[in-house]
């Protein structure tokens, strides 16, 4: 771990001008920034300590939504009443995710921002494109069981290894962010993360000094909500593969269908396409099969993790079945 | 007063039955039980140690090569750096089990990627790891071998065997079987880092450091160091497991110790988890080729057993994988080949079991696919095939409880409502149930242990045998009151300092019945003693709560003495060994389910039933085996060291993603310990349990999923890629 | 920097390294060293203590942010002649072998039993509005955050069930 200026923010204010220094990052709950600092993958020279600006609420919206502050940790929002009664699949995942010491320490705001779990990103004797822009990517031709299968670049093929984005990316949420200037601004989830292209290091829209503040939830949706996770282990590993499905069904069609997944791509995925192609049908097999189609036909195994092909399609097809079942 | 004994007849007396004091063999609680769980015992990294200044290793990034350059001074000139060491001394490998010499040293040749290259060295723990990252090294590389696919295999001459005509068998057989397998590396991971903290007085060196076989350890370190062992001072009486990790030194130790003399101070030093991956010994991987004959009944006429392993140039160790097969089942032609590769990876020792661990649990494997071929119930193939002498030799076994374990197993476990593969579904999930057989070679280590009864009429039993989760402190403290007469609130019990008379040490096994009969024999000599002062027979006399009675007269043992009583118990193994076959044997049985739309597999059940002799002590045994059956779900399921193809180098370094078994991963597992004596194994007829039930733990599992889901996974681990690729397209 | 920790209801007063975790604090600053080092990249719980009543991973905490927080430790939770019921089960029911992961372990049931009380669900809870049960599913799962290579796992599961159960008595 380099040394770097200990600041303690204790007003936004502070925060974003201590992080207009060069080389500073903000640090909550840690648990991945340090993590990555005592291995040499993230070597800030300044730390601003946010934990103070008591942005560790959530609140209902005035359109009944609900604002959860940045700082909110993954256990209090995992067991928040109004997630867990209106927001299941958010609880599921979080719940899904770590352990139960990480998710008392993990933010909100955190969490969003969770760097990969790539091993050639956490070895800096690697080469790595995302830590060290030009470099090259040594997971390519590597050990890739963790890696991406759509999204990916020749450039990275690294995952993004949240479970909250993604259910919050079924849910629609929001990102607000408090800019430099002061002034804040709302950018939806889905628009919030950048693919790796030829910049992987660039991983999403946040620009310098931006903090965020808070995520937004539109009011509860209907329907069912299902988070379902696959990993190596039964608990406290990361994601092979994950869904989150928010679908209602009226009059025996599909009437809405937002789905997310996890461990498959460079960012939490989200494709329209393969939601559009759901909605107004009859639920059934050819049809779940159907999106499936559509989600995976740009998916690309990297060897160790084509396996993952077939796992996502199996799980979605799986994920709609239940969603759609008439409940007894 | 010493008492010497080898093993050089079977110990029919049974003398510990004779005893009155009635905690042989109980569930007692762990003495050290408090101090664990309060946080107070001390490990390795953990000693108050004044001035005390904190080195970390610096790693190879290369896999193979020579050091050119070490840019020491650009860290040097910083604050709080004290020291780059780059001595010749500082090993390259860890020590093998039991070497008791210096093990590969002079770290300047590469020989596998992360190897350590030196020693960074400052005021603070902070200071020294930023440096020991930023230490520039420069290398002439050069090419090596990083794949098993890659390299030339040796086949050692003194590691083949084979008696009969094998190919014949296979050709004449009624069914037959010809598999292969393949399991990956392992890492023992114990919960503990290796990590040491050394100082010098003079030419005298005290090292606190975390290890298994201190008599050996204190060895490979005076030899690594050129200075002689009476020179050093091991200390080690709570180590945070072992499984084979700290059976031999680690670079930590020698960097401390050669950077304390640098520096005139005391210096710890501690590997990271990245570290333990990459520097301590790896479990090797392995394919191994198992050819079955069988006649129509399923009785075995031919076992062939081939194994192909690897490790670093130079290294005498390679995992025994097929130790168990000349002995296990019956069978008058066997053919055992064994195939080493030399590869620049991680050097390959001793995990948990080495051999039957991955040995028993590929046989395990063939032979219920042998059961599926000959129609015959896997438990009924077993019991077919249960040799009455060792096969191989024709030597008698010390013991044989198979069949019994077999039997206990099945009735227990309900094994009776096993189906036929892919029939039993519970919505998503696929359930079946699967057994194997469990076995491990039996050894007895020369070892020496104190005991005194002081005046005040109290044990300390006194030896630099180790407790590394075993149960150690436990078993002596309950052997020595047993033979004395004393409650286990007046024995003490003093483990893992070099001071005291060398033990076995913590390996293979051995350490309760080898180090436990040196206690013992130290106590049937202090029972001579008290019987001399009585002017009794020592077999007269009754030792209990602390009270001598011998001829209807009751004596305290508190005064019987002005000063302190003391014996040496001193074993060692003898024609016992040679004269039968001594092993310990056990099964598994399972039930699983498997996830038919991803794959999945949770272990939902799972019972042991193992003999190995005397049980000392019912509860630490009972855990050892709960452990071991532990590592065999990981075995079966989720733990693989992966290694690039294009360097060698360990790509999972770490507990994310390195899978070791998590809680929820474990179901709350049944064990039965069968009640045994072996008089051949030892004077107080125990053997070795701690590795028992490691041994073929994973078939059972890797066999259940087959019976639920029809998916034979011949590939270890049976992750569920490999599950999902033999699953029909989950319409079900 | 200076800094101050509150820990086991002692204040210390510390100059370190910004760089110091939580962890390196206690185990070789204040010699409070119950709290292990396993992996300190937050993979394994040997390090967990309780923060303002909560189990974090010690490991993963930087000393100089927890100024004002209320730190307990193992050696907090009771001492070898003054077992905490948590701490006199694991002995009961060997819920452990080395040890070295234990006081995290015992850190962590402890924190997990009040998560219980206050109806947190878990992954494997049925129904996440409704009550939650202490059974040996619930606690390995809440309990999977503690690795133990020794493999203590339903032993210790035996010792929370019984301490959990004492609770319910009371």
């Amino acid at each position: 771990m380099k040394p770097f200026d200990y600041v303690r923010a204790l007003g936004p204010g502070d925060a974003t001008a201590a992080a207009g220094r060069e080389g500073a990052a903000f640090i909550a709950g840690g648990t991945n920034l340090l993590d990555l600092m005592k291995l040499g993958v993230m070597t800030p020279s300044t730390l601003v300590d946010i934990t103070h600006l008591h942005l560790d609420r959530v609140e209902t919206t005035e359109d009944a939504g609900l604002r959860i502050g940045a700082l909110v940790t993954n256990s209090d929002l995992a067991n928040h009443a109004a997630v867990r009664r209106d927001y299941a699949v958010l609880s599921r995942a979080l719940l899904a995710g770590a352990s139960g010491q990480l998710r008392n320490k993990a933010t909100t705001g955190g969490n969003l921002l969770q760097r990969t779990r790539c091993p050639y990103f956490y070895d800096t004797a690697m080469a790595c494109n995302k830590r060290d822009p030009g470099s090259g990517c040594r997971a390519i031709g590597g050990v890739t069981r963790l890696h991406a299968i759509l999204g990916a670049s020749a450039h990275c093929i690294a995952t993004h290894p949240s479970d909250m984005a993604v259910a919050m990316l079924a849910l629609g949420a929001g990102v607000e962010v408090e800019g430099a200037d002061g002034k804040r601004r709302v950018v939806a989830l889905d628009d919030f993360y950048r693919l790796p292209g030829e910049w992987p290091d660039i991983e999403t829209v946040l620009e310098p000094g931006d903090l965020i503040t808070a995520v937004l939830l539109p009011p509860p949706p209907q329907g069912r909500q299902i988070y379902r996770k696959v990993r190596d282990r039964a608990s406290y590993a990361f994601a092979l593969a994950s869904v989150a499905a928010v679908i209602r069904v009226d009059s025996g069609r599909i009437a809405s269908a937002a789905l997310a997944f996890g461990g498959i791509a460079p960012r939490p995925w989200r494709d329209g396409d393969a939601e559009a192609a759901l909605i107004g049908e009859v639920p059934s097999r050819e049809v779940f099969e159907r999106a499936a189609d559509i989600l995976l036909a740009d998916a690309q195994g990297q060897g160790g993790n084509e396996f993952k092909i077939d796992l996502t399609r199996r799980l979605l097809v799986s994920v709609l079945t239940e969603a759609t079942e008439e409940r007894t | 007063m010493s008492e010497h004994h080898k093993m050089d007849a079977p110990d029919h007396a049974r003398r510990l039955d004779d005893m009155a004091q009635g905690l042989i063999g109980t569930a007692m609680d762990r003495p050290d039980g408090p101090l664990k769980v309060s946080g107070t015992a001390t490990y390795a990294h953990e000693w108050a140690v004044d001035n005390l200044c904190h080195g970390v290793l610096a790693r190879a990034t290369v896999p193979t090569g020579r050091v050119s350059d070490v840019a020491a001074q650009d860290i040097l000139d910083r604050p709080g750096i004290l020291a780059v060491i780059t001595d010749r001394r500082l090993l390259r490998n860890p020590a093998q089990g039991g070497a008791g010499e210096a093990p590969v040293q002079d770290p300047s040749r590469i020989a596998y990627f992360g190897q350590p290259i030196a020693l960074v060295v400052a005021e603070t723990f902070e200071a020294a790891r930023d440096a020991a990252a930023s230490l520039r090294i420069d290398y002439e590389e050069t090419e090596g071998t990083y794949r098993p696919e890659d390299a030339a295999f040796e086949t050692p001459e003194d590691k083949q065997s084979s008696q009969g005509d094998l190919d014949a068998a296979m050709a004449q057989a009624a069914h037959s079987i010809d598999v292969t397998y393949t399991t990956p590396g392992h890492n023992s991971a114990a919960m503990e880092p290796h990590g040491a903290i050394a100082s010098w007085d003079g030419d005298d060196l005290v090292l606190r450091g975390s290890y298994q076989m201190l008599k050996h350890n204190r060895k490979e370190i005076a030899d690594s160091l050129g200075i002689d062992p009476a020179n050093v001072r091991l200390l080690s009486p709570y180590v945070g497991g072992g499984f084979g990790s700290k059976l031999g030194i680690a670079p930590e130790a020698v960097a401390a110790a050669l950077a304390a003399r640098d520096l005139g101070r005391p210096v710890s030093v501690a590997l990271s988890r990245q570290q333990v991956f990459e520097t301590t010994m790896r479990r090797s991987e392995t394919r191994q080729r198992i050819r079955l004959a069988a006649d129509a009944e399923g009785r075995l006429t031919g076992i062939g057993h081939d194994a192909w392993v690897s490790n670093l140039p130079g290294e005498t160790f390679a995992e025994p994988a097929t130790q168990a097969t000349p002995f296990l089942y019956g069978g008058e032609n066997r053919q055992i080949g064994f195939h080493v590769a030399r590869l620049n990876r991680t050097c390959a020792g001793s995990v948990r079991a080495p051999g039957e661990a991955v040995g028993v649990t590929v046989l395990e494997n063939a032979m219920d696919e042998l059961a599926e071929a000959t129609g015959v119930d896997p438990v009924d193939l077993r019991r077919r095939n249960i040799p009455d002498t060792d096969p191989s030799t024709g030597k008698p076994f010390s013991s044989h409880t198979l069949r019994r374990a077999l039997d206990d197993g099945a009735t227990r476990f309900g094994w009776n409502q096993r189906q036929r593969p892919g029939t039993r579904r519970e919505g998503d999930w696929l359930i079946g149930l699967g057994m194997a057989c469990a076995t491990r070679v039996n050894i007895l280590a020369e070892a020496r242990a104190r005991v005194s009864l002081t005046a005040d009429g109290r044990a300390v039993v006194e030896t630099d045998m180790t407790d590394i989760g075993t149960g150690t402190y436990a078993i002596l403290t309950q052997i020595a009151g047993e033979m004395l007469g004393l409650p286990l609130d007046r024995v003490t019990t003093r483990l893992g300092d070099t001071d005291l008379p060398p033990g076995s040490g913590s390996g293979g096994s051995m350490g309760a019945s080898s180090t436990g009969s040196a206690v013992y024999l130290a106590c049937r000599n202090l029972r001579a003693q008290i019987a001399a002062r009585l002017d009794c027979a020592e077999t007269d006399l009754t030792l209990k709560d602390g009270k001598a009675i011998a001829a209807n007269k009751t004596t305290d043992l508190a005064g019987l003495s002005d000063g302190t009583l003391t014996a040496e118990g001193h074993i060692e193994p003898g024609k016992t060994r040679e004269e039968t076959r001594q092993a310990t044997f056990g099964t598994f049985f399972t039930e699983v389910a498997v996830n038919a739309v991803t794959g999945e597999t949770r272990v939902r059940r799972m019972q042991g039933t193992f003999a190995a002799g005397r049980i000392l002590n019912h509860k630490t045994a009972r855990s050892q085996c709960i452990g071991g059956m532990t590592f065999g779900i990981g075995m079966a399921l989720t733990e693989e060291l992966m290694h690039d193809p294009r360097d060698g180098h360990i790509v999972n370094r770490d507990l994310a993603e390195y899978h070791m078994p998590v809680n929820a991963d474990v179901p709350q597992i049944d064990v039965v310990l069968l009640d045994e004596r072996d008089d051949w194994a030892s004077p107080i007829q125990a053997k070795g349990i701690g590795e028992l039930s490691i041994c073929g733990a994973g078939a059972a599992i890797t066999n259940a999923i087959y019976n639920a889901s029809g998916v034979r996974v011949r590939d270890y681990p049976a992750s569920l890629d490999k599950i999902l690729a033999g699953l029909d397209d989950g319409r079900g | 920097m200076q800094t101050r920790l509150h820990v086991n209801g002692t204040t210390h007063h510390l100059d370190i390294d910004p760089r110091t975790t939580l962890l390196d604090a206690l185990r070789d600053h204040l010699r409070l060293t119950g709290s292990k080092k396993g992996c300190d990249h937050g993979q394994c719980g040997a390090c967990t203590v309780l923060l303002n009543g909560r189990r974090i991973n010690a490991c993963l905490a930087l000393a100089c942010m927890h100024d004002h927080d209320e730190i307990i430790t193992i050696e907090g939770l009771g001492g070898p002649d003054d077992l905490s019921p948590l701490q006199a089960a694991f002995v009961a029911h060997d819920g452990y072998q080395c040890g070295y992961c234990t006081p995290g372990q015992i850190c962590s049931a402890t924190a997990m039993l009040e998560e219980m009380a206050d109806g947190w669900p878990s992954h494997v809870t049925d129904d996440l509005t409704g009550a939650t049960k202490p059974d040996a599913t619930e606690i390995s799962e809440r309990m999977s955050g503690n690795l133990c290579r020794c493999s203590a796992y339903p032993n210790i599961v035996d010792a929370i069930l019984a301490v959990a159960a004492e609770r319910t008595r009371a």
